[in-house]
């Protein structure tokens, strides 16, 4: 059997266990820990270490070892928490990270970061059980062997030990699948010496002599089977000598296998078995690579297309007129609706995903900028699709970077402002209809409208002081601004809120800020639920069908003469209530031939797009459907207008407008009218209010 | 690669030679290399797309695939192009791109040996010699032989994004 096979699965595995292990670390409360917390975090570590012994990880082997030998001081109440301790412990857990993504890549960890972290793991133990550890373990009796050694040399020791701590043991796979059953053995064989197999029912029972611990063992069958699956016990007959002397120094194994031969095995397994749940669902889910989704997300929009091919060729052949038909074709469309529904959930995570790495870095930022901040975290469960969440992490990284840079102010400002020492930031997430709302809210001082509108004219940017609130924040995104009066390493070097909008904007989405000064700041990013579906409004130009996104439309209204207002320059203004809009025509933008040109009697849409307002002249509103989003880039390129297509009933392609976009191009032809359209540039027609 | 692609391509290097799709636009006979080939259909449903080049009619769907079509007719200023029942789309994968090119007919597959290549002359053809890998000659027929992936990935094609895009 090759054993890299089993590389990805362990990387994975000790993935998660990692990412556990900080989530509990930081939500560790240091006066008072919590014992199933501290227990979790040490499983972690221990799991991890077996795996990395099997596969002959030795950097990431020695480091979890040092790192889970003070974990069980730390659990065991020996060595007191302090933040400085869970700090260096966050270090080792990132030290991990590294380590794994080396070996992920195919190459050794560097060796010196390595050294590194080692000693500082090695110098806390030094430092914090030097004088204490040795009279602890006296007290606690059994074992007077470890009790003499310094715990510099009690780590590389202990790690012996455990390993030479080996002896029989009568393995049980309860209900394993035949491949994985074998995959096991083989795996078994490897460790130690296979004495003696035979099965009952569908348990299988192994008795194997191994210098490895029972932990270990199971630490590494847990890499193929679940925990439940699996029962190690320790048989007494022929455990060597030399593990039982080794047992009582062994604090990481407490229990002697010997003494009590089910319980390590059979307290491991219900510990992870019942470690919030986490583990038992896994059991019931399977982990799939997003192209798979991607591929049946696809099909199924084929699958739609399709469907909705045949029921516009039922309508419209008058002779068809099976109720049976009929009937069929309605269910199939059900059907498709459910199932295109039932797919797209499979792409849904809760932005716990997103959420879960900000604990983290607000305490590492709040340490290195001397502040007090309290992360709260609203709508963790809120669900989003996969790619977007992916795409939304650097941006609001960026926005609560800012937030604790900028924002919230150092504690002692704060309480000369009347306000409590500790900053608060939440994040949020909420559904809106077909949107999900991501907000990051800090309760600090709020923008300075003077310092922004200062900064602008500094750099260029043509400002009013008449301009409202929401114009001023917006300034904020002009690519280079900040208003940060030294620029830290946090942020404030003007790289970044441009970014930030630009991302969010590819998205799909668009971002908002409204601010309170003295009070504090909300910044608030609207995105799509999904990229890959989108309500949209047909709409009919001249022969043209195309489609706008619902989100971006506001009404529309059959324009009136008298509400229309001709522009120098040949731009129209539509009144609509109070409002002035600029219309843009769609034929114009689009060069379509036999577009209606009076505007009277075509339809004005009123879509909004990156905060503009504007109204769009159609010819007709044909409908309102979902359409699947189909990329123009994968085979063509960007266009500008479109952001991209789908394929209607009849099987042809739509164009999807890009509301904002359309906004730009009718900007940039006005002001170079043969733009983009060299070879077939037509006399553009005025639009006439008559 | 497959047994038989590899047996057939280890004939085909044997003999010098490689089988063509031909095709015709206006009065001339072209020829592209079949392996990048994907399918030959109709032309139909095409949907304009704005402020794009004259040559490129537009976007199809192809199963579900949005493939962008290009009229070569245009592209090399024929006196006609029209679009009729004989008018046909070829479906080419260059790039890990799929491009349909519309032409006025598709006539036949035909397998050239290296003796029947001939290097291109320096002009007088209706296609700019960058695009042109040689001339077929097949009894009294002459096939110019176009590099169909050079061509659509070149910069006045306008169908790939400009590069450091």
């Amino acid at each position: 059997m090759d054993i890299t096979e089993f590389y990805d699965t362990f990387f994975e595995e000790a993935d998660e266990l990692l990412a556990e292990m900080e989530s509990h670390l930081l939500e560790l409360d240091v006066d008072n820990p919590d014992l199933e917390r501290l227990n979790a975090i040490f499983r972690a570590a221990h799991s991890i270490k077996g795996g990395a012994g099997t596969f002959g990880f030795e950097a990431l082997q020695r480091t979890t070892h040092l790192l889970e030998n003070l974990l069980d001081y730390t659990r065991r109440g020996e060595l007191a928490l302090r933040r400085d301790i869970v700090d260096t412990f966050l270090e080792a857990k990132d030290m991990l990270n590294d380590q794994l993504d080396a070996y992920r890549q195919g190459t050794e960890p560097d060796p010196e970061a390595l050294e590194r972290i080692c000693e500082t793991l090695r110098r806390l133990a030094l430092e914090e059980l030097g004088e204490d550890a040795g009279t602890e373990i006296q007290g606690d009796g059994p074992g007077p062997a470890p009790a003499a050694e310094p715990p510099t040399e009690e780590a590389p020791v202990k790690g012996e030990d455990s390993q030479s701590e080996g002896g029989r043991f009568q393995v049980t796979l309860i209900g394993v699948a035949d491949k994985d059953r074998d995959l096991l053995i083989e795996e078994l064989a490897q460790l130690g010496d296979i004495e003696d197999q035979q099965a009952e029912g569908d348990c299988h029972r192994v008795v194997l002599t191994s210098s490895l611990s029972g932990d270990d063992i199971e630490a590494v069958m847990c890499f193929i089977a679940e925990p439940e699956q699996l029962e190690v016990r320790g048989l007494t007959a022929a455990t060597p000598p030399a593990a039982d002397e080794s047992q009582p120094e062994a604090p990481v194994e407490a229990t002697p296998a010997r003494d009590k031969p089910p319980a390590p095995a059979k307290a491991e397994a219900a510990a992870k078995g019942g470690d919030a749940g986490k583990k038992g669902g896994e059991s019931t889910s399977i982990r799939v690579p997003v192209s798979k989704v991607d591929q049946i997300i696809n099909l199924v929009g084929e699958l739609i297309i399709t469907q909705s091919m045949l029921n516009q060729v039922a309508e419209d052949s008058e002779t068809v007129n099976d109720g049976a038909l009929v009937t069929g074709l309605n269910l199939l469309q059900r059907t498709a609706r459910d199932l295109q529904e039932a797919v797209m959930s499979v792409r849904m995570v809760p932005m716990d995903y997103v959420f879960s790495r900000f604990p983290r870095l607000v305490r590492d930022l709040a340490g290195k900028l001397g502040k007090e901040v309290e992360l709260v975290t609203e709508g963790k469960s809120t669900e989003l699709d996969k790619g977007l969440t992916e795409r939304i992490i650097d941006p609001l990284t960026h926005l609560v970077r800012n937030s604790l840079d900028h924002g919230i102010e150092t504690p002692d400002r704060r309480e000369a402002a009347g306000k409590p020492r500790t900053g608060r930031l939440t994040l949020s997430a909420q559904h809106q209809g077909g949107n999900i709302l991501i907000e990051v809210i800090d309760d600090g001082g709020g923008l300075s409208r003077e310092k922004i509108l200062e900064k602008a004219r500094h750099n260029g940017l043509a400002v009013s002081d008449s301009m409202s609130d929401d114009e001023v924040w917006q300034l904020i995104f002009a690519p280079g601004f900040s208003t940060a009066e030294a620029v830290s390493d946090v942020s404030g070097r003007g790289v970044g809120m441009d970014v930030v909008k630009r991302n969010i904007q590819a998205m799909g989405g668009h971002v908002e800020i409204l601010s309170t000064p003295g009070q504090g700041t909300t910044t608030r990013i609207v995105l799509p639920l999904t990229l890959a579906i989108l309500d949209g409004m047909s709409i009919k130009v001249g022969q043209e069908m195309f489609i706008l996104p619902v989100s971006a439309v506001i009404e529309s209204l059959q324009p009136r003469a008298e509400d229309l207002y001709s522009m120098a320059g040949g731009d129209v203004l539509l009144k609509v209530r109070e409002d002035y809009l600029p219309v843009v025509a769609v034929h114009q933008a689009l060069d379509v031939a036999d577009a209606i040109t009076d505007p009277t009697r075509a339809i004005a849409v009123i879509v909004q797009g990156e905060g503009r307002r504007y109204a769009l002249l159609v010819d007709q509103l044909v409908g309102q459907q979902q359409v699947v989003v189909k990329n123009l880039e994968t085979n063509y390129r960007k266009v500008p207008g479109v952001s991209a297509a789908t394929i209607l009933g009849d099987g042809s392609v739509a164009l999807i407008l890009d509301v904002a976009d359309m906004h730009r191009l009718v900007q940039s032809k006005q002001e170079n009218p043969v733009f983009g359209a060299p070879t077939r540039a037509r006399p553009v027609e005025e639009v006439e209010p008559s | 690669m497959s047994h038989a692609t590899a047996l057939q391509t280890a004939a085909a290097v044997e003999a010098g030679s490689q089988e063509f799709l031909v095709f015709s636009l206006g009065d001339e006979e072209y020829a592209i290399d079949i392996l990048k080939v994907q399918e030959i259909r109709g032309y139909e449903n095409v949907t304009r797309i704005a402020n794009a080049p004259d040559f490129i009619k537009g976007v199809a769907n192809l199963r579900g695939v949005i493939v962008p079509i290009v009229d070569l007719r245009i592209k090399f200023r024929l006196e006609r192009a029209d679009y009729d029942d004989q008018t046909v789309v070829i479906v080419v994968n260059i790039a890990d791109r799929v491009v349909g090119i519309v032409v006025d007919r598709v006539s036949d597959v035909m397998t050239l040996t290296a003796e029947q290549r001939k290097p291109a002359p320096e002009f007088g053809l209706s296609l700019p010699l960058d695009y042109i890998s040689g001339l077929g000659n097949l009894d009294d027929r002459m096939l110019v032989l176009v590099d169909i992936e050079k061509m659509l990935t070149s910069e006045e094609m306008a169908l790939v994004e400009e590069a450091g895009e």
